[in-house]
């Protein structure tokens, strides 16, 4: 690893800080794309996206999974939930149109009065984002822990292409001061432009895509620019990470990403998740990390990568510090949540994710 | 419209908070600021594990306005931990049969909407078959 160097498009906080919990979600259900495929096109259509997807259960929404999410990292992080300054939930599954999910979240855990708390939205970047400000938040002096969480139940058309792959889950970060962190944040880099590859119009079910104008214009280029930015800012290269962990809106995209990136499959093995619990929109760059974390070891450095449409991508610079492995044990692993698995038919599904117009 | 009942109960319905005595002890839920074991003043507030054991359950088949949506589902009389029984929901069940004594634990949940579904989501507790619990 060559010197770091300082960069003015950094986004570093003037305070160290870092990760001093964290927590994953991951529902019970599981929807193989075989399934969808059988409904849709005769089981034929080579090539699936995935091999399945997680699907909450009828009780369960972006609300009660955070809270869960939540609830992890606060038995990681050990602290008291009055000690947060900021609930931040990013989501495209709010369940209101209006009244936060996050004071509902701040509330369950009790975090509530003393509390910022607000919803936040970027396609599938909106838990990256909340991160990013809670960063901010904690490096500037405003408030010791910050928590951002990432967490969506995914909409998909019927039929779409997007079907396949729209899961559900996420996970919850605390960010407090570096020297009581689990994983410092050496610093994050955003890049963001106008790009229509991915939308939802307000009071519409389900979103739009622009097909194949979601690769190149708008998933590769801006990984690829935030990755690449951030590596030469930093003075790295792929080789300096341990791990690393790309959007995933399928199981191509991140591994060919990777690989333009100089990463191997190794470095990315741990947090590629979108083959089991589908592509998690805000949770889904979240929750990778988490699965990550759950493994790592001390001194190992990380590079994760978000994408939401529209579009942007978050980098982030990690190295975890010694405190991991007293934490790692202290709640449920992202590992256990996918391994505690219902497999479900599409008539449950379409039961499940209220596809039915019952009147 | 039941909202000011919903907004009144969501420290209990949402993290499972009762009371202890601070007489006897005694862990209380409902909160209900009087203790039910020695009958002294009991107001001070107490998280409760989450952890417990389904001492007797029934699936409802028919269930009443609001429920609906959700039938068929399992209710239990869980024996929380700390003492007190409370009936509840179970959830997450999956294809695992419900048995008496099985250790279960509590999550957040959605409930029922207040009207139709334009009105409130109710969010509550419920229970779930307890698996791979963290230590501390």
């Amino acid at each position: 690893m060559t010197t770091p160097q300082t960069s003015p498009t950094l986004l570093k906080p003037a305070k160290p800080v870092g990760i001093v919990g964290y927590g994953a979600y991951v529902p019970r259900y599981r929807l193989p794309a075989k399934e969808v495929a059988r409904v849709w096109t005769g089981g034929k259509g080579a090539g699936l996206p995935i091999k399945e997807k997680a699907v909450p259960g009828l009780d369960e929404d972006v609300i009660t999974m955070s809270i869960e999410a939540a609830r992890n990292a606060m038995l990681r992080a050990q602290i008291d939930p009055h000690e947060l300054r900021a609930v931040w939930v990013g989501s495209e599954s709010h369940p209101y149109a209006v009244k936060p999910t996050s004071t509902l979240v701040a509330e369950a855990i009790g975090a509530v009065p003393n509390t910022q708390a607000a919803d936040w939205e970027f396609a599938c970047k909106a838990g990256t984002e909340a991160l990013v400000a809670a960063m901010g938040l904690v490096g500037s002096g405003m408030g010791h822990y910050a928590m951002a969480i990432g967490m969506d139940t995914a909409q998909g058309k019927p039929g779409d292409a997007l079907e396949y792959t729209a899961g559900a889950g996420g996970g919850a970060y605390i960010v407090g001061p570096a020297e009581e962190s689990l994983a410092v944040i050496n610093a994050s880099y955003s890049y963001v432009t106008d790009t229509p590859d991915f939308w939802r119009r307000e009071y519409q079910k389900y979103p739009e895509h622009g097909m194949r104008f979601t690769g190149e214009p708008a998933y590769f280029k801006h990984i690829t620019e935030a990755a690449t930015h951030m590596m030469e800012a930093m003075g790295t290269t792929a080789k300096d990470y341990k791990w690393a962990i790309f959007h995933q809106p399928n199981t191509k995209f991140p591994q060919r990403v990777a690989g333009q990136l100089g990463f191997t499959p190794e470095q990315i093995a741990p947090g590629l998740l979108v083959p089991v619990i589908g592509n998690t929109y805000a949770g889904a760059a979240i929750i990778g990390l988490t699965a990550t974390l759950d493994l790592a070891q001390p001194g190992d450095r990380i590079l994760m990568v978000s994408f939401g449409s529209g579009a942007g991508s978050d980098a982030f610079d990690i190295t975890v510090t010694d405190r991991i492995t007293e934490r790692q044990s202290l709640a449920t692993k992202t590992q256990e949540y996918i391994a505690r698995r219902t497999e479900i038919d599409y008539a449950t599904y379409v039961r499940y994710r209220g596809k039915l117009a019952m009147r | 419209m039941e909202i000011p009942r919903h907004w009144r109960l969501k420290q209990q319905r949402y993290g499972l908070v009762g009371e202890v005595c601070p007489h006897c002890d005694a862990k209380i839920f409902p909160p209900r600021d009087v203790c039910p074991n020695c009958g002294d003043e009991a107001k001070t507030l107490y998280t409760f594990s989450g952890k417990g054991e389904v001492f007797s359950y029934t699936t409802i088949y028919e269930a009443p306005s609001g429920f609906d949506s959700n039938a068929p589902y399992t209710v239990a009389l869980v024996k929380l931990e700390e003492g007190p029984m409370i009936t509840a929901q179970l959830t997450d069940l999956g294809e695992q049969p419900v048995e008496i004594g099985m250790p279960v634990e509590m999550v957040t949940r959605k409930m029922r909407n207040d009207g139709d579904e334009r009105g409130l989501i109710v969010y509550g507790y419920k229970f779930r078959p307890a698996w791979n619990m963290p230590q501390g």
